[in-house]
């Protein structure tokens, strides 16, 4: 897919004027983030848990190269295939080259972040293969030639009338005047027709959840069956899973999956956790005769071992974006890839470079919530603030916020300066605030860029050390 | 056509990781020892203590996290109550009295010819069944988990392709935890794996419209767990 993420800005503020997107994102308030809280609570041992997580993560990205080696062994022991790709072109390379091999024409697809960052699909249907993304959020965006707009919830940003008209428009064998109010009616138009293009498919790729190294296994996690139907009708079963999904034990991967539902959905459990070890054995009845596993990195190793490596530990519940407010205020389209919210503005500079993405860091308020939520504790705020300095450093962003930020350190570093000028700064705007007789302003000179989108509290009247000598801690 | 090299990719990938590692054949003999070390080890991590109670505790949270899961659950006597079971759950959903289930032998060696309107096929599924009846080969209780994995008995096709999947579940294989279902796995099969193994909790369901629950998105749109009472006559 194409990175956009150069455009933060401007695609950010379509997301503001977009009132289809800003009446989702407000539900997603009352979803998601409340059905985790439940699920927690209902869980005692959920830190330990986390904790447990957070080791399993270090431990293997501590060793990831024979963990990788002793998963390969066993992938091949069962009779399954390993491809290495190094970059996006390598895996559509691979990709491309099992379904010529399969005599594909089409090819069923799982929900899988991967094949959006690598550009899967693009590159086979240049190449006279079509494929079918079968996950109903990624199908309606599929139809819509739009990129996921969440990790989880691909089609997140739509309305059930802007899913009613794709449908209209795509949907040509079907009346075009049928009632499509009810979205009870859009899943079984979609489930009817997804159901004959399960059974005819050559090839069916999905992602990995997890890979484990005990038993050359890979794991999907889905609600709706559709990875289990792409994985077990065509002949040949594509797995397309990053480096760091690798862990040891199917144990290991236990405790992952104890977090990762009650993280991501709320739910106690997926519906449908599903293992696969290699191709179909003799005596079985069903699945498919090749099973192949493309191990990709772009990128991803060049983050080990450094300051970002934490961010390797990451399950793609996706807590941290549905917690996140300037996630909940722009949307996933403005972050310009596949990954958004906090996780993507760490996680996509990593991958596609500083140059391309300095925008995103600098769209954090630093609430602190995402860190509270990961399942695996990834210090995010701590990491979007080192890209922040690296992009600083580098002489990344505005000419305007640069010489901002450069005026501001020259008053930081001087107190005997800087104090005083906050103490005016801080009373002005609290007079100013308490003249209005509300506690935040709607306008405010020089700050347009600020209120346009949001209040800003009125200051209560104390610079924070002004409070701090008072012992107000 | 060439054929891309997957070689250069490996060799390209697993140096890199080592960019960041001791990387002395030492450093990766040794890392490749602890490696095998954990993995033989099979470490259990902290286990919820929710599913630790006694056989009769264990049933109950299974039956209510199913439930809660929007599965539907029955109890049967034993394999010959399966005919009865059956039939009622296909007149209740107003279904045609056919059914497509597992070649296990707990399922092949029941009477079904004593319900002559029941038509019973055994095998795997192209799509044309509405209604599947399976074995599980265990049960979690600490999420109302059924675990069934692919073999010569137990079609993977049948857990997804039916509206209507009924999955029997024995109480003798019921496991507090996921764990305990691992162990009794390892053991079936020597440590080997079957080509696929599915935790399945509850009916397929989609919440990509609207942010709106439906049920029945690809998988089947019931799951009915027969609970299967074998311990009475061990």
């Amino acid at each position: 897919m194409q990175v956009t993420s150069k455009s933060f800005v401007a695609n950010a503020k379509k997301g503001l004027a977009d009132a289809n997107l800003q009446s989702s994102l407000a539900r997603l308030s009352t979803g998601f983030p409340i059905a985790r809280l439940a699920a927690i609570d209902r869980m005692p041992e959920f830190e330990q848990l986390r904790d447990d997580a957070v080791a399993i993560k270090d431990h293997t990205l501590a060793n990831l190269d024979a963990y990788l080696e002793r998963y390969e062994e066993k992938v091949i022991e069962s009779g399954g295939h390993v491809h290495w790709a190094a970059d996006g072109a390598q895996a559509r390379d691979i990709v491309l080259q099992i379904c010529r091999d399969a005599g594909a024409r089409t090819v069923t697809k799982g929900k899988s972040m991967i094949t959006e960052e690598a550009g899967i699909n693009e590159h086979l249907e240049a190449n006279g293969i079509e494929p079918i993304e079968t996950d109903l959020g990624e199908y309606i965006i599929q139809l819509r030639n739009e990129p996921p707009s969440h990790i989880i919830a691909p089609a997140i940003h739509l309305s059930k009338e802007q899913v009613a008209e794709t449908f209209v428009t795509e949907h040509t064998d079907f009346p075009a005047e049928r009632d499509l109010s009810d979205p009870r009616t859009l899943l079984e138009e979609a489930r009817a027709i997804l159901r004959r293009k399960f059974i005819a498919a050559d090839v069916g790729i999905t992602g990995a959840n997890m890979l484990i190294a005990e038993t050359g296994t890979s794991v999907i996690v889905t609600n709706e069956g559709n990875g289990d139907l792409t994985q077990t009708l065509p002949k040949t079963h594509i797995v397309v899973a990053s480096i760091e999904k690798v862990l040891p034990t199917l144990e290991d991967a236990t405790t992952i999956l104890r977090v990762l539902a009650r993280s991501a959905t709320g739910q106690e459990m997926a519906v449908y956790n599903t293992f696969s070890t290699g191709p179909r054995r003799p005596d079985d009845l069903d699945g498919p005769e090749n099973y192949h596993v493309v191990i990709l990195d772009n990128g991803r190793s060049d983050m080990l071992g450094g300051e970002f490596n934490d961010m390797l530990r990451c399950i793609k519940c996706s807590a941290c974006i549905n917690h996140c407010p300037v996630y909940k205020a722009v949307g996933g389209h403005a972050y310009g890839w596949c990954y958004s919210g906090p996780m993507g503005a760490v996680l996509v500079p990593g991958l596609q470079g500083l140059a391309e993405a300095h925008d995103l860091p600098q769209a954090s308020s630093f609430c602190g919530r995402c860190e509270d939520v990961c399942p695996v504790r990834i210090p995010l705020p701590r990491m979007l603030r080192a890209w922040r300095t690296k992009s600083y450093e580098a002489g990344l962003g505005s000419k305007t916020s640069r010489a901002g930020l450069g005026v501001w350190a020259y008053f930081a570093r001087r107190p005997a300066l800087y104090r005083p000028l906050m103490r005016v700064g801080v009373a002005v705007l609290a007079a100013l605030g308490s003249l209005r007789g509300r506690g935040r302003f709607s306008v405010l000179p020089l700050a347009g860029g600020w209120t346009a989108s949001r209040d800003l509290p009125v200051p209560e009247g104390k610079t924070f050390v002004e409070q701090w000598k008072r012992g107000k801690r | 056509m060439t054929a891309p090299k997957p070689e250069t990719g490996r060799s390209k990938i697993l140096g890199n990781i080592r960019k960041s590692f001791d990387n002395s054949d030492k450093a990766r003999t040794e890392r490749l020892a602890t490696v095998d070390a954990r993995i033989r080890a099979q470490r259990p991590n902290v286990i919820p203590a929710r599913a630790s109670g006694d056989a009769k505790a264990l049933l109950d949270l299974f039956i209510t996290q199913a439930e809660q899961a929007s599965a539907t659950t029955a109890r049967v006597d034993g394999p010959d109550d399966l005919p009865r079971a059956v039939l009622a759950y296909l007149t209740a959903n107003a279904l045609p009295l056919r059914l497509k289930a597992a070649p296990h032998a707990t399922l092949t060696n029941v009477a079904w010819s004593e319900q002559p309107s029941l038509d019973m096929t055994f095998g795997a599924t192209t799509g044309t069944d509405e209604a599947a009846l399976s074995m599980a080969f265990s049960g979690v209780a600490e999420t109302g988990t059924l675990v069934l994995h692919s073999g010569p008995e137990s079609p993977t096709t049948l857990n997804f392709l039916p509206d209507h999947h009924l999955v029997v579940l024995r109480t003798s294989v019921l496991a507090g935890t996921y764990e305990a279902a691992w162990s009794a796995l390892r053991n079936a099969g020597n440590g080997a794996m079957p080509r696929t193994v599915n935790w399945v909790t509850g009916p397929s369901r989609s919440g990509d419209i609207d942010q709106t629950l439906l049920m029945g998105a690809h998988g089947p749109r019931s799951l009915h767990i027969l609970i299967l009472d074998d311990k009475k006559t061990v």
